[in-house]
């Protein structure tokens, strides 16, 4: 679906701003939004492009930048640090990616999230919408393994 | 032993969330039926006599919202708002999520119960965007209940009119705080606002507001189908009915677990949670989320309650129960809870900006040096009382309550 249609799912009220560029950015393999797709919103509300900017650097799930096509969110809440998200940190930085960074073969990027709610089986990930718990550094490589692995299949 | 008692989360679990026929086959939305045969007074005098409190973490009593929120205006064409607050991000916390994912219904059924009480025709859930399970149940809820009638025109033939709309959140603790989360919801940065004036008389959009938690709605209809006098026979006279506790951490049986207000630290984690983990001793329960208290053994057999809590210096909050064993260092869980707090912070006021990470300095400070510390809890405690008394919101006004708490109780583990 381009752009337009997308934006058009909704009705040209500003109470809809989140809703729309979480649509906008979801549909993007490259997981973030663009100068243009900000245009296109504040034109479409009617509002300044400087307060869909605002709007888009305050809220932590949305990106300016491209990012992999997977983006992997891992929980720092306290449960998850102190049952071990550093094994996830390192773990991934083993495989290859880095927090912080979107690897280069724009697959992955690693970001940090605040408490996923998955307390009860930490420590606990996001890899876009799906959530994966009690993980440790072999399961997280073989999570990792599969992701590839189904690009690779479907290239 | 005890057990549990369940009311937000009836019927989690018993049936297919994604199909509302299993739900009515329930009694689903009975209640809400029998609610609009009686006048919306009825209603309100009914939840503000069972003294339920709000579950959000702040206990406020739901009814009396309810009756501020009907009465702020005369006009009865003036139009207002019923919000639901799903934005749950406090660390340790997954009580809505659970009810989200195994019960939407009865959370839509707790609202349009209240929505009809306050007189609002209009409806919002605004659910954290992390929470992609919530959200997609949610959806399907809302759909079927529009298939259904249920919601939209006329609902069960008595002229009430009732819309819900979802909204999505993007990652923003401070949205869960409610003035800030009406900023959200109307498109805009969350920035948090000076009360008063409250929601119940100008909330979203400037117009009177009812916002409630996720499972202070879910206990609405379990009110109406029991009555005000059974329901405050459940739990304590401080804070009647049930609460879902969700615990963590060094613990045998991490989950949760809804029971009677009254229950005991003890029980939780020794009942329902089987202890703590490889035989270990505990050193500390982090109670309340990271808005939370530290507390020891002293307040283990205190049954739980609002205000009962408040007395032995710790608070209930969301009910998290975040278990630490003996191994553990509470320094190092000060530190993710601060650091916490200065990457939620949005920087619209300067005692919430400069302290959050003005507590950090001092915690870094503090790691070191690792001996003599206790100056340095000193120093954060200062530091975080006045950000208490000057903050602009409860997040700035929140590390007071671990910072006094670690103070309290474990002074010379720091």
């Amino acid at each position: 679906m381009d752009r337009q249609s997308i934006i058009k799912q909704f009705e040209p009220v500003k109470d809809n701003l989140l809703n729309i560029l979480h649509a906008l950015q979801n549909s993007n393999p490259e997981n973030y939004l663009s100068v243009d797709d900000l245009k296109l919103v504040s034109h479409y509300l009617n509002i300044t492009y400087s307060s869909v900017y605002g709007v888009v650097k305050y809220y932590s799930m949305f990106s300016l930048k491209p990012r992999g096509k997977y983006v992997i969110r891992i929980c720092k809440s306290p449960m998850c640090h102190m049952i071990g998200n550093k094994e996830i940190i390192d773990g991934l930085k083993e495989t290859g990616y880095k927090l912080g960074e979107t690897s280069g073969d724009k697959l992955f990027s690693v970001e940090e999230t605040e408490c996923l709610g998955r307390c009860a089986k930490a420590p606990a990930l996001m890899i876009n919408d799906k959530t994966y718990t009690a993980l440790d550094r072999k399961k997280l490589k073989e999570l990792i393994q599969s992701i590839k692995l189904n690009e690779q299949n479907t290239k | 032993m005890i057990s549990e008692k369940r009311i937000a989360l009836k019927n989690a679990g018993k049936y297919n969330p994604e199909d509302i026929n299993e739900y009515l086959s329930l009694g689903g939305y009975k209640n809400v039926e029998k609610a609009l045969r009686l006048n919306s007074s009825e209603i309100i005098d009914t939840i503000i006599s069972s003294n339920l409190r709000g579950r959000g973490g702040a206990g406020f009593p739901a009814g009396l919202k309810e009756k501020f929120t009907r009465e702020s205006v005369v006009d009865p064409s003036i139009q207002k708002y019923i919000v639901c607050n799903a934005d749950e991000g406090e660390p340790g916390t997954f009580k809505d999520r659970i009810i989200m994912e195994q019960d939407p219904h009865v959370l839509i059924e707790g609202m349009m119960i209240a929505a009809f009480a306050i007189g609002a025709s209009k409806g919002y859930i605004y659910v954290r965007g992390e929470y992609s399970d919530s959200i997609k149940m949610l959806q399907t809820a809302l759909k079927q209940s529009y298939d259904k009638t249920l919601l939209g025109k006329n609902i069960f033939n008595s002229g009430f009119n009732l819309d819900i709309e979802l909204k999505i959140g993007a990652g923003s603790y401070l949205c869960g705080e409610e003035l800030t989360l009406l900023e959200s919801l109307e498109g805009k940065r969350g920035y948090p606002k000076i009360k008063p004036p409250f929601p119940a008389e100008k909330g979203l959009f400037g117009m009177p507001t009812l916002i409630n938690n996720v499972e202070t709605f879910a206990h609405i209809p379990y009110i109406i189908e029991h009555g005000a006098e059974h329901y405050k026979s459940i739990g304590t006279s401080d804070t009647p009915g049930t609460k879902i506790f969700t615990i963590s951490g060094d613990i045998n049986k991490p989950g949760f677990y809804e029971t009677e207000l009254g229950v005991t630290l003890r029980q939780l984690i020794e009942d329902f949670g089987e202890g703590i983990k490889n035989q270990k001793k505990l050193k500390a329960v982090l109670l309340g989320g990271a808005a939370g208290t530290f507390v020891d053994e002293s307040v283990m057999d205190t049954p739980i309650g609002f205000d009962s809590l408040k007395e032995k210096g710790a608070v209930l909050g969301s009910g998290a129960i975040m278990v630490m064993s003996e191994e553990r260092s509470l320094f190092e869980i000060l530190y993710t809870v601060l650091e916490f707090f200065k990457h939620e912070s949005c920087g619209k006021c300067v005692p919430c900006r400069i302290g959050t990470s003005q507590l950090m300095v001092l915690m870094d400070e503090a790691k070191n040096i690792k001996t003599d510390r206790k100056k340095y809890l000193e120093k954060l405690l200062f530091e975080a009382e006045y950000m208490a008394k000057s903050s602009l919101c409860p997040l700035g006004q929140s590390p007071i309550l671990p910072i006094r708490s670690i103070h309290r109780f474990f002074k010379d583990q720091f």
